[in-house]
């Protein structure tokens, strides 16, 4: 097991959102669970991620970094629990509940 | 000097006549005896070993032959499906091989090639194959299998005709011997698959030959990964090109686009427009596309175990004999495969930076199948189809007008277990450096494909004008792997722009709709149920 906390911030941040929470995914094998949840940060966003692979530190960078850049959100903590899923695993439960979390837009 | 191939069969015949009843059949207790009679040492025995069936009671009975008589054999076989079949080179009866495919015995392969216990000929695709048995590579013996023969050799195979015209015609009229093991000996068989006049010995078998369900993929294990990039793929190359003919690989990427086309692929407008004429095994995935009427014909290389009761329910779409059961024929679907598709897509195990693919590594020799014949632009095609010109016009850019078949590949960045598809150098092209290969088996060439789907998006290979584009192209769809994050990250940018990368945003797709809610079947009993319960699964896939 893994923690990583991670704290993201990008230029004029979306901050609107339709609702308050979106969690997708469930934590089983090759899979994970993401709960994003809108809170005041200042306009940054705040990652905790548990992992039960250890040693991805620098992926995760990647991929949440993509997420922001790809996003560009504000406002926003992102709890995951993550048992070993892939890197397109985690993108894509990450930019499900931010659709989601945007009202399907 | 050149052998009299046509006195050499007369006589093995002569030496064979005791153990026949004065025609064609060989008691099933007298197998050894007639193997010993036919087989000389350094023969070219021919085994049918195909990707589904296997003569396996044959394969079995040529380990009771003592070495000491008859060695050297050099084995030509399409699929190395049991163990047996490698178990002759362990025994010093078999020296060499030929071969198209090693799925299952593909780790035992490599080893014993690592350890120099088998010399192999060449790795082939299964019409290179084929056409060599009438060339350099005559059978002196083959061993067929099949379902029935009756009393003057003729046999019967129901669906799993598979290889056997191939061999049998290069045996028959090239002076070999032809052997069949059959389930049954009958009065009639119930279709003549094989003319018995090509057939020179007929033995029954002591239980039914071995079949694999090989095209069975359970709708319950396509994960939300495959079912977007099922439709990036549908969207972005469906529907841009509407291929009306096309073959699947066997993965699941490629069941979870064929459970969508009566739900996404309706969405889109695809029914009738494309899709039509399909090279594919019967897969049971294709069943609700089939029930929804995308479908006006499926040529199978061979059967699946389960779906013979729907295929001859079907015979409008399946090749259905006047007696009711399916003919496959790999020879002839191979050959649609190569010339007849607009469009392939299926996976491989690695892919590097330039698009060259290849399912070796170092622990597992799987060989090619028909991989490279499916995935390649046939140069010798010259009947023109309206997807065939549009991604010719992508390809030749205002020079000499040209068709082109799209050459899809479709994966996710990692493989289980994390293992990178994208890498910078592929493992076969090491194992070729080190003197395994003279040549590095790669199963798909780089310049052969023209679009590389993943989770990220699909990158145009068509549309990519250097070397140095496509190099960029490949790292900017390739994920998180190594290969990947080593992209230049302005160009990728630039392809984008350009449309030679689409990303799911760009073709308007919402990750969000990515859900197993686009599966018009999501387990295997919804699949019997689409079928009106003509399916009738192996047990394996049953769990209800």
């Amino acid at each position: 097991m893994e923690h990583i906390s991670l704290e993201k911030e990008t230029k004029s941040p979306d901050i609107a959102f339709s609702k308050a929470s979106s969690l997708r995914g469930v934590v089983s094998s090759g899979n994970l669970e993401v709960l994003i949840e809108i809170k005041e940060l200042g306009g940054k966003c705040r990652f905790e991620i548990d992992t039960a692979a250890d040693g991805f530190g620098k992926t995760w960078k990647a991929v949440i970094d993509d997420f922001m850049e790809r996003r560009k959100p504000g406002n926003l903590l992102v709890s995951i629990n993550d048992y070993a899923a892939s890197p397109d695993v985690v993108g894509l439960r990450l930019d499900q509940a931010y659709e989601d979390l945007k009202g399907g837009e | 000097m050149i052998k009299d191939r046509k006195k050499s069969k007369e006589r093995k015949l002569a030496a064979a006549l005791e153990l026949t009843d004065g025609k064609k059949i060989v008691k099933t207790d007298s197998i050894t005896g007639l193997l010993e009679a036919v087989l000389h040492s350094g023969d070219k025995l021919c085994l049918e070993g195909d990707n589904q069936k296997q003569a396996d009671f044959l394969s079995r009975s040529l380990l009771t032959l003592d070495p000491e008589k008859v060695n050297g054999l050099h084995l030509l076989i399409s699929t190395i499906g049991l163990p047996e079949q490698l178990d002759l080179f362990d025994m010093g009866l078999a020296q060499k091989i030929d071969l198209a495919y090693a799925g299952p015995q593909g780790h035992r392969l490599a080893q014993m090639l690592h350890d120099n216990r088998i010399q192999v000929g060449n790795i082939h695709t299964y019409n290179e194959l084929y056409s060599r048995y009438f060339m350099d590579l005559r059978p002196d013996v083959c061993l067929l299998c099949g379902v029935e023969a009756d009393r003057e050799g003729n046999l019967y195979m129901n669906g799993s005709v598979e290889d056997s015209p191939a061999i049998a015609e290069a045996t028959a009229f090239g002076q070999g011997i032809v052997i069949a093991q059959v389930n049954k000996i009958v009065d009639k068989a119930r279709r003549v698959d094989i003319p018995g006049d090509w057939v020179d010995f007929v033995v029954e078998a002591p239980s039914e030959f071995r079949m694999e369900p090989l095209f069975t993929r359970d709708p319950a294990q396509i994960t939300e990964t495959m079912i977007l990039m099922g439709m990036m793929t549908m969207k972005g190359i469906y529907a841009k090109y509407l291929p009306r003919t096309l073959n699947h690989g066997v993965g699941f990427n490629t069941a979870a686009i064929e459970l969508m086309l009566p739900t996404y692929g309706e969405e889109l407008g695809l029914r009738g427009k494309a899709l039509t004429n399909w090279v594919l095994n019967p897969h049971p995935t294709m069943i609700p596309a089939i029930e929804e009427g995308w479908v006006e014909s499926i040529i199978p290389p061979g059967s699946e175990l389960g779906m013979e009761k729907y295929v001859e329910a079907n015979p409008n779409i399946f090749p259905v004999g006047a007696d009711g059961s399916l003919r496959s024929n790999r020879a002839f679907a191979q050959l649609g495969g190569h010339y007849g598709c607009d469009l392939f897509i299926g996976a491989s195990l690695q892919i590097d930076v330039l698009g060259n693919s290849s399912t070796v590594t170092a622990e597992r020799i799987t060989g090619f199948g028909g991989a490279p014949n499916f995935g390649c632009d046939a140069g010798g095609r010259r009947h023109i189809s309206d997807a065939w010109l549009k991604a010719g016009e992508e390809y030749s850019r205002g020079g000499l007008p040209r068709g082109r078949k799209l050459v899809v590949q479709i994966v996710e960045s990692f493989q289980q277990g994390m293992q990178e598809t994208f890498v910078e150098k592929l493992d076969a092209v090491t194992l070729a450096e080190k003197g395994l290969f003279k040549l590095a088996p790669i199963m798909i060439y780089g310049e052969d494909v023209s679009h590389i789907v993943t989770e990220e998006g699909i990158a145009n290979l068509l549309l990519c004008r250097t070397m140095e584009e496509r190099e960029q192209a490949v790292r900017g769809v390739a994920g998180y792997t190594q290969a990947g994050l080593k992209r230049d990250r302005e160009k990728v940018e630039e392809l984008r722009q350009r449309g030679i990368i689409q990303r799911p945003e760009d073709l308007g797709i919402k990750k969000l709709h990515a859900t197993r809610d686009l599966l018009s079947a999501r387990s295997i009993k919804d699949l019997v149920k689409w079928s009106g319960g003509l399916y009738n699964p192996p047990s394996r896939f049953r769990n209800w």
